[in-house]
C-alpha cells in the first residue's frame, strides 16, 4: 500500500516534523536561519518576522473562543515568541457552502475584537467557497508581518544550562474544552479553552529589561513536545518536576476518565518561558501582574545532560518526557 | 488493563448516579454496585461503577504501607 | 479543594520510606512480574524499574487486552467495516491494532464508519439516531470490562434494540496465569496482581493459584505506593514467610470480588477458547455470547466469515507478553516497529509492554 498522509502528520510531533524535513525543506530548502516559529527577514535593511497558520479546528465555536479568535491569536503569538511587534495580518478563508451567514459574522467579530486588542491590522485577505462536503464548515490561514525590536530576542539558541523554565500558567485548558466540545462525551466540566493573544505578557516582559533567553507557545502536542523541540534546538537537557506544573483540578480529572496526559494537550493562550536563573523570580513577579498569566510557575530547568532530551521528576522517580507521537485517543483498557 | 478511578457520587436516579472527578461530572451506571449512598466514592470504568470504594480500608492500608516502608515497626523484609 | 480518596497513595514520605526499604533489599534475585498493562504504565510513568536494586527485576506480563487481541478479530473488525449500513463503535485503542494486512484507521481512512467511545453505554444513543445502520461494538477486554458489555447486551436486550451487535474477543486473566505457570521457560517469583480485574473476580482464585504453583502476588493499586508496597510484600513471601497473597488493594478488592457483576457475566457469556495474540490458544480462557443472544452477536447476525490468525512475523510479541524478553530484546523494537508505525501489538496500545518502554524508557540512562 503507498504511504499516505495519516491524521497524525498533522499533530505537531514526530510525524509531522519528518514530513517537514523530508518534503517541504527538501524542496524549498531552508531560506532564514531562525529558530523560531516565525521566519525573521531583512526586507529594505528593516528586520521583520513573518508567519503563517492555518486552523481546521472541530467544533468551530467552543467553551472560550472561537475558529477566528484562535486564528488570530495563533498566528500572533508565534510572532510575539520571537520578540517581534505584531503589524499586519492577511485571512484567507476556505468556507463550506451552506455555511451560516450569522456565524460567519460572529466569527468574523472576534477576529477583529482580537486584533484590536493586539494592536495588529488585518490588511488583506480572501475568500473561497467550496462545494457542500469538501471542507468542515470553515477553514481559516493567516499570516502575519511583526517588526523585530533591537533589544528583546528571545531565540532558543540563548537558552543555556542552567536557565529556569516558567509555563505563564495552567496547562491542557485548550486541549480538553475542544475535546470535550467534539465529542458526544457523557460528562460535563467547566473547562474553557485558554485562546488568548500573549501580545500584553510579552509586552511586559520586554518592557520590564529583563533577561529573556527563549519563549514559544505550547500548542499542539503541548508542552512536551514544546520543550523537545526547544531542548533540540539549544542541544541542552531539560528536568521538569510535574508536582510544579499547574493543572486546573477539571483537567486532571478529564485526563484521568480518558486516560490522556495533559503534558500533551494543547494550548492557545499560555507561553514557556526560559530565562537565566537570577532573574526568574522577577520574571515570575511580572507575569503574575497580567491578567493572563496571573498562575504563571517555575516548572523545570535547563541542564547540560541529556542533551536534547527531557527528562520528567515524578514523586518517585525520572522519566524522559518524548515529544508526541501520535494523537492522543481516549482509551479505557 | 483495565482504567479505573474514584468519582465521588452527588445524585442517584435510579440505575444512574451523577459522580464527581475532580470537578467533572459523569453520569455512570450503577447496576453493578448495591446500595450507593450519595457521598460514596465509586470506583469508575467505561461508564460503569465496578465497586464501591471502603475509606476505612484505605486508611489501614496505609497504615500497612507505613509498616511495609519500615515507618512504624521495626520488622525486617 | 475537594478530598482525594488517592492522595495518601501519592505521599512522598510512604513512597520515599518504600523506595529506600526496596533498595536495601538484599535476598535472592526476584523477577517480578506485573501482570496488568495498567501497571506497566504507571510502572513506566513513575519511573519505578530505575529505582530496583540490581537483583530485583520487574517484567510486563500479559494484562494489555488489546495487546493480546489476534489478527484474526481485527480482520473481522476490517471486513465489518466494510460492509455497507454498519457504524463500528470501539475503544480508542483498538483502532491502530494491525490485523494480518490493514488496520481499522486504514478502514477509516477509506471512509468506514468508525467511532470511538468512552463507555459501550454510548451504542445506545448510536443505534436510536441510526435506526438504518447496524452498531458494531468491539467488545474486547478482560474482567474489569467483561461485566460492562455483559450489562450492555442485557440492556440492548430489555429495550429491544434489534441494530447492535458486538464481537466479542473477551478474555479472562485466570486462565492466562495459568498458563505461564504452566510454561517452563518461564521464572516468575511473584506476581503484581490487577486491581480492576480483582474487583471483579476477588481473591480467591490467587490463593489456590499459589497454594499450586508456589509463586505469591500482591493485589495492588496504581498509586505509586500502592505498586512500591506490592514490591516489598512479594519480597517477604520470597524471603522467609510462606508464599501466600497479600490483598493490598482492600479499598477497592474484595474476597469474594464483586457478586453482581460476575452474576451478569455469567447470565450473558459462558467460556470458549481464545487465542492470544503471540501465545496462542489457551483452551477456556475466552467468553463468547450464550445462545440466548445470538441476535447480538455479530458473529452470526452478520453472517461472519472465519478469519484464522496470521502468527508468521518475525516480531517477538509473544515472548515479551510472557515476560521472556524485554522489548529492547526485539530485533524490531524502535527499529522498523514504532509508536507510529507499529507492527507488534505491544507497541500500539499505549499500555502495551512495548509503547511503554519507547514512550518512557528510551535512553533514559
Amino acid at each position: 500500500m503507498d504511504k499516505v498522509i495519516t491524521l497524525s502528520h498533522g499533530n505537531g510531533g514526530r510525524l509531522t516534523w519528518e514530513l517537514i524535513t523530508n518534503i517541504f525543506v527538501r524542496h524549498f530548502g531552508r531560506q532564514t536561519v531562525g529558530a523560531n516559529d516565525a521566519a525573521e527577514l531583512i526586507l529594505d535593511n528593516n528586520e521583520i518576522a513573518f508567519t503563517t497558520d492555518s486552523f481546521v479546528i472541530s467544533p468551530i465555536f467552543f467553551p472560550g473562543g472561537n475558529i477566528g479568535k484562535l486564528a488570530v491569536c495563533g498566528t500572533v503569538n508565534d510572532l510575539v515568541c520571537g520578540g517581534a511587534v505584531p503589524a499586519y495580518l492577511s485571512c484567507g478563508f476556505i468556507i463550506e457552502e451552506g455555511f451560516s451567514i450569522e456565524k460567519l459574522d460572529e466569527i468574523v467579530e472576534s477576529m477583529a475584537k482580537t486584533a484590536a486588542e493586539c494592536y495588529i491590522k488585518i490588511v488583506a485577505g480572501d475568500t473561497k467557497i467550496v462545494p457542500h462536503g469538501k471542507a468542515d464548515g470553515i477553514f481559516i490561514n493567516t499570516s502575519g508581518i511583526g517588526i523585530m525590536c533591537d533589544d528583546f530576542r528571545p531565540n532558543p539558541a540563548c537558552i543555556t544550562p542552567g536557565d529556569t523554565i516558567i509555563i505563564t500558567g495552567t496547562i491542557g485548558d485548550h486541549g480538553c474544552a475542544v475535546m470535550l466540545a467534539r465529542e458526544s462525551f457523557n460528562f460535563k466540566a467547566d473547562i474553557i479553552s485558554d485562546c488568548a493573544p500573549m501580545v500584553s505578557v510579552v509586552n511586559d516582559l520586554a518592557a520590564s529589561g529583563l533577561q529573556i533567553n527563549a519563549m514559544r507557545d505550547p500548542t499542539r502536542g503541548g508542552i512536551a513536545t514544546t520543550l523537545n523541540e526547544l531542548a533540540a534546538q539549544s542541544n541542552t537537557g531539560m528536568i521538569l518536576r510535574e508536582d510544579d506544573i499547574p493543572v486546573k483540578n477539571e483537567i486532571r480529572g478529564f485526563c484521568e476518565l480518558l486516560g490522556l496526559d495533559p503534558l500533551y494537550l494543547a494550548n492557545e493562550g499560555k507561553l514557556i518561558i526560559i530565562c537565566p536563573r537570577n532573574v526568574a523570580n522577577e520574571v515570575l513577579q511580572v507575569l503574575c501582574n497580567n491578567k493572563y498569566s496571573q498562575q504563571a510557575a517555575i516548572i523545570g530547568s535547563v541542564t547540560n545532560e541529556p542533551a536534547g532530551k527531557v527528562l520528567l521528576q515524578t514523586v518517585t522517580g525520572k522519566r524522559i518526557l518524548d515529544m508526541q507521537t501520535i494523537e492522543q485517543t481516549p482509551r479505557i483498557c | 488493563m483495565c482504567l479505573a478511578i474514584p468519582g465521588k457520587v452527588e445524585e442517584i436516579d435510579g440505575n444512574v448516579a451523577t459522580v464527581d472527578i475532580m470537578g467533572v461530572k459523569n453520569r455512570i451506571a450503577i447496576d453493578m454496585v448495591k446500595n450507593v449512598q450519595i457521598g460514596d466514592y465509586l470506583m469508575i470504568h467505561a461508564g460503569y461503577a465496578i465497586e464501591k470504594i471502603d475509606e476505612a480500608e484505605a486508611m489501614q492500608t496505609i497504615e500497612l504501607f507505613h509498616e511495609l516502608g519500615g515507618l512504624l515497626s521495626k520488622d525486617d523484609v | 479543594m475537594m478530598f482525594d480518596i488517592n492522595k495518601p497513595f501519592r505521599d512522598p514520605v510512604v513512597i520515599n520510606a518504600e523506595i529506600e526499604k526496596i533498595q536495601s533489599y538484599s535476598g535472592r534475585p526476584l523477577a517480578i512480574m506485573e501482570v496488568c498493562g495498567t501497571h506497566t504504565m504507571a510502572v513506566m510513568r513513575y519511573g519505578i524499574r530505575d529505582l530496583l536494586p540490581a537483583n530485583v527485576r520487574l517484567i510486563s506480563g500479559p494484562g494489555c487486552p488489546v495487546c493480546v487481541t489476534g489478527t484474526s478479530y481485527i480482520d473481522a473488525a476490517c471486513y465489518i467495516a466494510k460492509m455497507p449500513n454498519t457504524i463500528i463503535a470501539t475503544f480508542g485503542d483498538l483502532i491502530r491494532v494491525p490485523g494480518s494486512s490493514t488496520s481499522l484507521t486504514q478502514m477509516r481512512m477509506q471512509g468506514a464508519d468508525i467511532r470511538t467511545v468512552y463507555s459501550p453505554l454510548d451504542c445506545i444513543k448510536l443505534c436510536t439516531d441510526n435506526p438504518d445502520k447496524i452498531v458494531v461494538f468491539l467488545a474486547v477486554g478482560f474482567e474489569t470490562t467483561i461485566p460492562v458489555t455483559a450489562l450492555t447486551i442485557l440492556k440492548m436486550y430489555e429495550m429491544l434494540i434489534n441494530n447492535f451487535v458486538m464481537l466479542t474477543a473477551h478474555k479472562t486473566m485466570p486462565a492466562a496465569l495459568n498458563a505461564l505457570a504452566n510454561d517452563k521457560e518461564i521464572k516468575i517469583d511473584g506476581l503484581i496482581l490487577p486491581g480492576h480485574v480483582s474487583a471483579i473476580i476477588g481473591t480467591n482464585f490467587y490463593s489456590e493459584f499459589c497454594a499450586r504453583t508456589g509463586i505469591p502476588g500482591a493485589v495492588t493499586g496504581f498509586e505509586p505506593a500502592d505498586i512500591l508496597a506490592s514490591i516489598l510484600s512479594i519480597m517477604r513471601h520470597c524471603n522467609g514467610e510462606i508464599a501466600g497473597v497479600d490483598n493490598l488493594y482492600s479499598r477497592v478488592v474484595k474476597k469474594d470480588g464483586n457478586i453482581h457483576a460476575l452474576a451478569v457475566i455469567d447470565e450473558v457469556y459462558e467460556p470458549c477458547d481464545a487465542v492470544w495474540r503471540g501465545i496462542g490458544n489457551i483452551p477456556g480462557s475466552g467468553l463468547k455470547l450464550r445462545k440466548k443472544y445470538d441476535h447480538h452477536d455479530a458473529e452470526i447476525r452478520l453472517n461472519l466469515p472465519t478469519f484464522t490468525d496470521d502468527e508468521n512475523t518475525p516480531c517477538r510479541c509473544g515472548e515479551v507478553l510472557r515476560g521472556k524478553i524485554t522489548p529492547a530484546d526485539c530485533p524490531l523494537y524502535a527499529e522498523s516497529c514504532t509508536p507510529e508505525n507499529p507492527i507488534g501489538a505491544c507497541m500500539v496500545s499505549s499500555e502495551g509492554a512495548c509503547a511503554a518502554y519507547y514512550r518512557y524508557k528510551r535512553e533514559s540512562k
